[in-house]
């Protein structure tokens, strides 16, 4: 396999409701990408590009409807979903795309409009619940969450105190980045007085809909080498998915995350990534899915991770930054998107072009982790410089 | 509406190579209010499409669906890794391969995991919060559960491992479908 | 929702009826909305060219397909004029019923550009319609801001 470098990135403002339609949001991104690298759109070779459900924007065959906002039109190009895990998964695609020697450079788009969907975007994933067993109970979609966070809290004995402090982390860290939609600086007895909606989940627990898009450059070694003197390895990647029969399994902890970890510690040849690890942006849609994650992805022991929070180690000046950019708590969950958006920060991070939000010293390795689907995929990468 | 470029918070930042000038990071997007729909400040299109749909039950759930009419849960065994599934399927997919039995299953449980609702999909207030939850079914293999909702309890009561049983529409009144259970009560 | 037939035999049990209750809101973005507005306030078709692929964007984009061009500042008016370029006489609706009369549908070039707009022609025998037939846009006179402020298509 060959190396790829990621050498640009680009990201349109997160907002509520976007005046831009899909397709212009993604070439913004797209744009953006190309310009940070003095590339053109005649230099791409492919295109890949990541959406969640069609069912958000009501455009069926979407991947094709949007090719030539992402830059994709008369290239070889595909469309990537594996719902919330998209935003990881999609580079990821880019990547086989160069590894494989098939194409020396590639276009990552990721975008997500979710604010079409009337009267509210939940409409759309109903629809991933099982339509016989499951939708004519009328569920909500903060049910398998409130499920999975009820579940983790009480295999542990976590109190919601422990929880809501990744929301009050995360949410101040994304005061420092121009794209966010959600930024603040919030108490933790803010989290806890917030509306109960499926309790355990309350109102700031929950990072809300958004539009947005994100997009990456990738090349090969000897293209890298051409661009730029700052580029960023993908060292490794990994995906796992767990069964669809979503009642059958235990919800406290993320076995597919760990698969996929695994899969992308082994590639990068990581023995102990919390020591070998200098930043991670694991997937935030909820408070307590960082710290899910960052269990399944084995930066500490089950059940460790509220400690770590607790103890200050995963601010953005603690051992080991946790989503330093705000992640989606504060910037914002335009879903395909909002996991792109954590590649962007690793690589500005890793070319130490963060701005306010660098974390100190200099970082030499970050890992971006999405999940999704019915609480199925882990999809996870690692950049190194 | 406000209008691109406007409010931004923008960085600087330099990229190393000679030949690479350093730039702006300008972030793209229009930020758009409810009101400016309302006041027509932007044009907008309203679509509905009428998306009905017919889904085979299949012999699994064709069954499944049949058994609760007649107010009674059942799984499919898999006698190569044991497995008692609910909802059944006719396959195995650990051992990948056809599974063997049918077997009835009791129609109790314990709770696996819950949550205390109070809003609908579209995140309206509810009259009265529900109580969706996972119930491992007794006589299935262990983690084995189901979604349903329960009933005839404070929500402040509900625990995990809390054991419930269904309470079944009136016979006439099943239709053969999940909703044949009305919600799971404490026993 | 609910199973349609009456069960009297587990084989009846076939499928389980339901729908997505989806509906949607587009708001039809930069270039959109300037296209929109031109055709609702002034009967007006604004195009976007590509200065370096010398392409005519109808309906408009912000950007070049091709090269990614910026087209935001490269705004201009093209006249509500066209040609058939090709057409379809349509006999029965969507439910397949026969339509009272047969309607002509249209992908019409609009001039200058490279592009237009898939519309309805009007005012003609649908007989006499050929590819290549010059056409213009009738305009409603009430306006919303959509696709239909153009009634349809007419021969010049």
């Amino acid at each position: 396999m060959r190396k790829v470098a990621v050498v640009g990135a680009g990201l349109t403002k997160f907002v509520r409701r976007s005046l831009e339609t899909g397709k212009e949001l993604s070439y913004e991104a797209s744009k953006m990408a190309l310009d940070s690298c003095g590339l053109t759109l005649k230099d791409i070779d492919c295109v890949v590009f990541g959406s969640a459900p069609d069912a958000f924007d009501g455009m069926h065959m979407k991947g094709e409807y949007m090719l030539d906002g992402s830059g994709g039109f008369r290239k070889p190009y595909m469309r990537s979903y594996v719902g919330g895990g998209t935003g990881v998964f999609t580079p990821i695609q880019g990547w086989y795309h160069i590894a494989s020697g098939l194409f020396d450079s590639c276009l990552v788009v990721c975008e997500e409009k979710m604010s079409t969907l009337r009267p509210h975007p939940q409409g759309a994933f109903l629809t991933i619940f099982d339509h016989t067993l499951e939708r004519p109970l009328e569920p909500n979609l903060l049910w398998i969450f409130a499920l999975e966070m009820n579940r983790y809290m009480h295999e542990h004995g976590l109190s919601k105190k422990d929880i809501a402090l990744v929301s009050v982390k995360n949410k101040k860290n994304a005061l420092d980045h121009p794209c966010a939609l959600l930024a603040q600086e919030i108490t933790v007895e803010d989290v806890l007085n917030s509306e109960v909606l499926a309790w355990p989940v309350q109102r700031l627990d929950v990072s809300p809909i958004t539009d947005g898009a994100g997009a990456l450059v990738l090349v090969s070694e000897e293209k890298a080498k051409q661009i730029t003197d700052k580029p960023v390895w993908i060292e490794g990647v990994g995906w796992n998915l767990e069964t669809s029969y979503w009642t059958n399994r235990d919800l406290y902890y993320p076995k597919q995350v760990e698969y996929a970890a695994r899969m992308a510690y082994e590639m990068a040849g990581i023995k102990d990534p919390r020591k070998e690890i200098n930043i991670v942006e694991p997937y935030d849609p909820f408070d307590y899915k960082e710290l899910h994650h960052l269990e399944g992805l084995l930066f500490c022991k089950k059940g460790e991770a509220p400690k770590l929070t607790r103890e200050g180690v995963t601010k953005r000046d603690g051992d080991l930054p946790v989503c330093p950019s705000g992640g989606l708590l504060g910037v914002g969950n335009p879903i395909a998107a909002a996991g792109l958006m954590k590649i962007c920060e690793i690589f500005w991070q890793l070319r130490g072009e963060a701005g306010a939000r660098q974390v100190p010293g200099t970082p030499k390795r970050g890992l971006a982790q999405a999940w999704g689907d019915l609480m199925q995929v882990g999809t996870v990468i690692i950049l190194g410089r | 509406m406000e209008l691109k470029g406007i409010g931004l918070e923008e960085e600087i930042f330099k990229i190393s190579k000679k030949s690479e000038k350093s730039m702006k990071m300008e972030f793209k997007g229009v930020s758009l209010k409810e009101s400016d729909f309302k006041e027509k400040k932007i044009l907008s299109l309203e679509n509905k499409p009428n998306l009905k749909y017919a889904w085979d039950t299949g012999v699994a759930i064709g069954r499944f669906l049949a058994e609760l009419k007649q107010g009674r849960l059942i799984g499919r065994k898999c006698c190569k890794c044991r497995r008692i599934m609910i909802p059944p399927r006719m396959f195995c997919e650990v051992c990948f391969k056809p599974n063997d039995e049918w077997i009835y299953l009791k129609d109790k449980g314990t709770v696996n995991t819950f949550s205390i609702c109070y809003v609908s999909w579209d995140m309206q207030k509810l009259k009265e919060p529900q109580i969706p939850a996972v119930i491992e079914i007794e006589g299935a293999s262990k983690m084995m559960g189901i979604l349903h909702l329960l009933g005839e309890v404070e929500p402040k009561e509900v625990k995990i491992g809390m054991k419930v049983k269904a309470v079944w529409k009136e016979i006439d009144k099943r239709e053969g479908a999940i909703t044949d259970i009305k919600y799971f009560k404490p026993i | 929702m609910g199973i349609t037939e009456k069960i009297n035999d587990l084989r009846d049990i076939k499928s389980w009826h339901g729908e997505m209750p989806v509906q949607y809101l587009y708001t039809y973005g930069i270039a959109g909305e300037k296209l929109f507005r031109a055709i609702k306030d002034e009967k007006k078709f604004l195009a976007t060219k590509c200065p370096d692929c010398n392409f005519v964007y109808l309906p408009p984009r912000i950007y070049c397909q091709e090269c990614f061009t910026n087209l935001e500042n490269s705004w201009r008016e093209v006249e509500n004029k066209g040609e058939v370029h090709s057409f379809t006489i349509v006999y029965l609706d969507i439910e397949n019923k026969p339509l009272d009369v047969p309607e002509v549908i249209a992908l019409i070039r609009i001039k200058g550009t490279n592009g237009g707009f898939i519309h309805k022609l009007g005012e003609i025998n649908p007989e006499k319609v050929n590819i290549g037939l010059e056409v213009k846009a009738v305009f409603k006179e009430k306006r919303e801001g959509n696709i239909l402020d153009i009634q349809y298509f007419k021969p010049v």
